[in-house]
């Protein structure tokens, strides 16, 4: 077991686990943050995505030993308001089949269009093929992105 | 206007719960502060609301509580149920809140889901809810205002009567309403006044969704909770020995133990449990057959070829039919095991407390667990409770009560509340697969190409019945024989969307591809000829309605523009199942010697669409998923394990392999059926025959990307 000092959505956490436990049950287990989703467990999904200062990162396979000092953003600390461009995007398109890899696939849009205000459709689909969605919502996902590219 | 006779008063009562007193809380984060702009929270308004019935509550403010009894997987009952009830209330529905009901078999009926059955069977029960509701509320502000009930009207919560110029909302008169007595009868608005059915509502949970808010099991956490993991043998064997010293010595483990031919290891959060899995030491014996896919391939080889089968139908002589035959026309296809892999491995709470059983969780068949739990615990069912989470995915396999077992078991050895999660790795050998199958076809057709024979057997790994007997086109050859053959096999099956049907679809659309271009016949105008025929002069019995059939067919070539650009090369598809029809058309183009899957139009008739943004999903989604397992997917044996255990060897679809999708929906008139199935289907068997006519290359086999055709030719999908 060993101490860490987490900085998650702007807020300090201190966590006692050991140094190979993944940030994504570091964030689930111990800090109560399950937006946050478990499903392949090896980065390929893309259920987990966090931001690691601002990028997409799979905390699934991120030991919370390599996260130091990193900014750890989730889909709880998106936006204060559930207002961000993205997750706007998301409600208005009406995204969702069954919901679970949804907040991945916020966190994935978000770092993306933060990255590339402008994208083209093949640059949407180029980002958002790094995250599965076994209900198949990917024609309103690129639609949502899209529409979001317009608020950012 | 459609008036609803009682079928008897106790009958009626119990559907719409009407006998069922008192409120009953959701979930314990239904109270969760809602970002919308309302006065008062969920908890606020059910403090105060008067119950109508299993259905609804109504609160003093106004606010309509709508109760959502079948689980919520993503076909967005949770969104369309309420939309019926609140219809026939005449409801506002920015004032509706819903709220999942757990388990309550004394107020719902067939509170489960699957087979897309939920909508047609609840239906009219839904309406009647809210329209009983409805003549209460009217008929108290009818004895407040001292004027006939016939003539208030009611619009978007509000009451009003036009002679007097008085008016309210639903809350001022619920006090008075919940204490009248029901109606004999109920009157049901005319389709054509409908306000809410029919209209794009959004999905009642998106707010929490995109928000990261706990809504699914995997998210439930209690003080003092224990989490457990499981290791379970392969097929067809046994524990001969466990070494569990190192797992036990991983920090954060409290505890592993033996029960039933499984190994659980308990601990107090997920990654110990995880860390602990890897390093049990699990000896196994053979307990049975041991199966690997190479058994499997030779076993379908052997019973397709000389099998004993059972008759599921037979009409004419086929004998005679295929001796006489100016040509026949024969050929064999075989699907693999596949896992349903819903992106929220399976998991459950379950906390015994000696003989009583909380249970917490996913769950399409909340009844099962909770007699699951009853039977294992030897105690009465009606001390189990069940309360159903939101469920991040099921595809049929949390119609099974397996992980709920494994819980009520652990929880008991313990003594403890538990969450119980699945890993990935959990998932995809944990079991209960859609069934491998194979099927023969032939077909014998005369001179001028009219198909008078017709055979099918099919053989199917616990598969139950891998036919549909009396489905298309049945009815429309004058010789026909449907054979079974189920093969029990160690691997164990079950119910995956669209059972049976999301392969023999395929099969059978391929198929009589094959045999229309071996008549010389369009395959459009083929299946309107053999159509044509079950109309006109039927043979048999008909599990289908050929009008409504006919229906997806034409309107599908049609908004394909069917073989009207040669630079287009097109395969055509159309199934019946679940009660609903769907017709497809895959559109490939040829661009540097690849075929390119650009575009597939769909034609669906699933009677009247109660929520044109959730038909559409269910439209898309069904397709996504038939093209995906179709081409990419594969669960194959080694000695009783499977090869594919996470997502690197288990290709599922993504997003740069999904085609333009044109949905369109047929308005016939018909009282709404169910979508959570029916699109998916016809899929696997449009992209087959479009890459035929590109490529005249035959899949015959699944997954695709697998097959000999495709190893010298790369299979694109672009959107154009």
């Amino acid at each position: 077991m060993a101490s860490f000092n987490l900085k998650v959505n702007g807020k300090s956490h201190q966590v006692d686990v050991e140094d190979d436990t993944p940030l994504l049950w570091v964030l689930r287990d111990h800090l109560g943050l399950v937006g946050t989703k478990f499903s392949c467990g090896i980065a390929q999904c893309g259920a987990c995505t966090v931001h690691l200062n601002g990028n997409p990162t799979f905390s699934c396979v991120t030991p919370i030993s390599s996260v130091g000092n990193s900014e750890v953003t989730t889909i709880e600390g998106l936006s204060e308001n559930g207002d961000h461009p993205v997750q706007k995007a998301w409600e208005e398109v009406d995204v969702a089949q069954c919901g679970y890899c949804q907040g991945g696939q916020i966190m994935q849009a978000a770092a993306f269009l933060k990255q590339n205000p402008n994208p083209s459709m093949e640059e949407i689909d180029n980002a958002m093929n790094r995250n599965i969605c076994r209900c198949g919502t990917y024609h309103k996902i690129r639609e949502a992105v899209a529409e979001a590219a317009k608020n950012m | 206007m459609k008036t609803v006779k009682r079928e008897s008063r106790r009958n009626f009562l119990k559907a719409a719960g009407l006998t069922a007193g008192g409120l009953f809380i959701g979930f314990n984060w239904s109270s969760c502060d809602s970002p919308k702009v309302e006065v008062l929270s969920t908890e606020q308004v059910l403090a105060n609301a008067k119950n109508f019935n299993a259905y609804l509550s109504i609160a003093p403010s106004g606010d309509v509580v709508i109760y959502s009894p079948n689980p919520e997987l993503g076909q967005n009952i949770k969104t369309s149920f309420p939309m019926v009830v609140a219809e026939e209330l005449d409801a506002d529905w920015s004032k509706v809140r819903v709220l999942q009901a757990n388990l309550d078999t004394e107020k719902y009926d067939r509170q489960l889901t699957g087979g897309s059955g939920a909508m047609p069977h609840s239906w009219e029960r839904l309406r009647k809810a809210g329209a009983t509701a409805k003549y209460v509320l009217v008929a108290a502000a009818a004895k407040a205002w001292n004027v006939p009930a016939e003539e208030i009207s009611v619009e978007n919560g509000i009451i009003s009567h036009k002679g007097s110029g008085k008016s309210g909302h639903f809350g001022e008169f619920v006090g008075k309403a919940a204490q009248m007595e029901t109606p004999e009868e109920v009157t049901l608005k005319d389709k054509k006044d409908f306000k809410i059915i029919g209209t794009p509502v959004k999905n009642v949970d998106a707010r929490e969704i995109y928000t990261g808010k706990p809504l699914f099991g995997l998210d439930f956490y209690r003080e003092g909770m224990k989490n457990a993991m499981v290791q379970r043998a392969p097929f067809g064997m046994k524990i001969k020995s466990v070494e569990d010293g190192a797992a036990r010595a991983v920090a954060g483990v409290t505890d592993v133990f033996r029960f039933n031919n499984s190994v659980a290891a308990v601990g107090d959060s997920t990654w110990p449990l995880l860390k602990a899995k890897k390093l049990l030491r699990v000896e196994y014996e053979p307990d049975g057959t041991v199966e690997s896919t190479a058994d499997h391939d030779r076993i379908f080889q052997d019973l397709i070829a000389s099998g004993k089968a059972e008759v599921k139908r037979e009409d004419g002589n086929v004998k005679t039919a295929f001796a006489n035959a100016a040509k026949v026309v024969s050929a064999e296809y075989q699907c693999p095991f596949l896992a349903h892999s819903p992106m929220e491995p399976e998991n459950f709470f379950a906390h015994v407390q000696g003989d009583r059983c909380e249970l917490i969780g996913p769950t399409q068949t909340p009844d099962r667990a909770r007699q699951t739990a009853a039977q294992i615990l030897g105690i009465p069912a009606e001390n189990v409770t069940v309360e159903i989470t939101r469920l991040g995915g099921g595809f049929g396999r949390r119609l099974r009560a397996d992980f709920v077992e494994e819980a009520v078991h652990i929880s008991k050895t313990i003594n403890a509340p538990v969450k119980l999660t699945w890993s990935r790795e959990d998932e995809l050998t944990g079991g209960a697969y859609r069934p491998a199958v194979r099927y023969r076809f032939e077909a014998a057709l005369d001179e001028g190409g009219t198909m008078i024979g017709y055979k099918l057997r099919g053989v199917g790994m616990n598969a139950g019945n891998s036919t549909r007997e009396n489905n298309f086109p049945s009815g429309a050859v004058d010789n026909l024989l449907i054979e079974n053959i189920n093969y029990e096999s160690s691997i164990t099956t079950n119910a995956w969307r669209a059972p049976i049907t999301n392969f023999l679809a395929y099969a059978e659309q391929s198929f009589l591809d094959e045999v229309a271009l071996e008549a010389g016949k369009d395959p459009v105008t083929f299946r309107l000829e053999l159509l044509d025929r079950a109309k006109n002069n039927p043979v048999g019995s008909l599990g289908y309605d050929v009008d409504r059939m006919i229906g997806v067919v034409k309107t599908a070539a049609e908004k394909s523009n069917w073989g009207k650009n040669p630079n287009v090369k097109q395969g055509f598809s159309v199934y019946f199942s679940h009660r609903s029809y769907v017709a497809q058309v895959a559109n490939i183009e040829m661009e540097g010697g690849s075929p390119v899957l650009k575009k597939i139009t769909a034609v669906t008739d699933c009677g009247m669409v109660v929520n044109p943004t959730g038909a559409n999903h269910q439209v898309r989604g069904g397709i996504v998923d038939g093209m995906g397992h179709a081409m990419f997917t594969n669960l194959t044996f080694d000695n009783g394990t499977p090869k594919q255990t996470n997502y690197d060897s288990y290709r599922l679809i993504r997003m740069k392999e999904v085609p333009e999708i044109e949905t369109h929906f047929l308005d016939t008139g018909y009282d709404p059926t169910g979508l959570g199935e029916p699109a998916l289907p016809p899929t696997g068997g449009a992209i087959a025959n479009a890459i035929f006519a590109a490529t005249g290359r035959r899949l015959r086999s699944q997954p695709f990307i697998e097959q000999k055709e495709f190893s010298d030719v790369k299979l694109e999908i672009r959107r154009s």
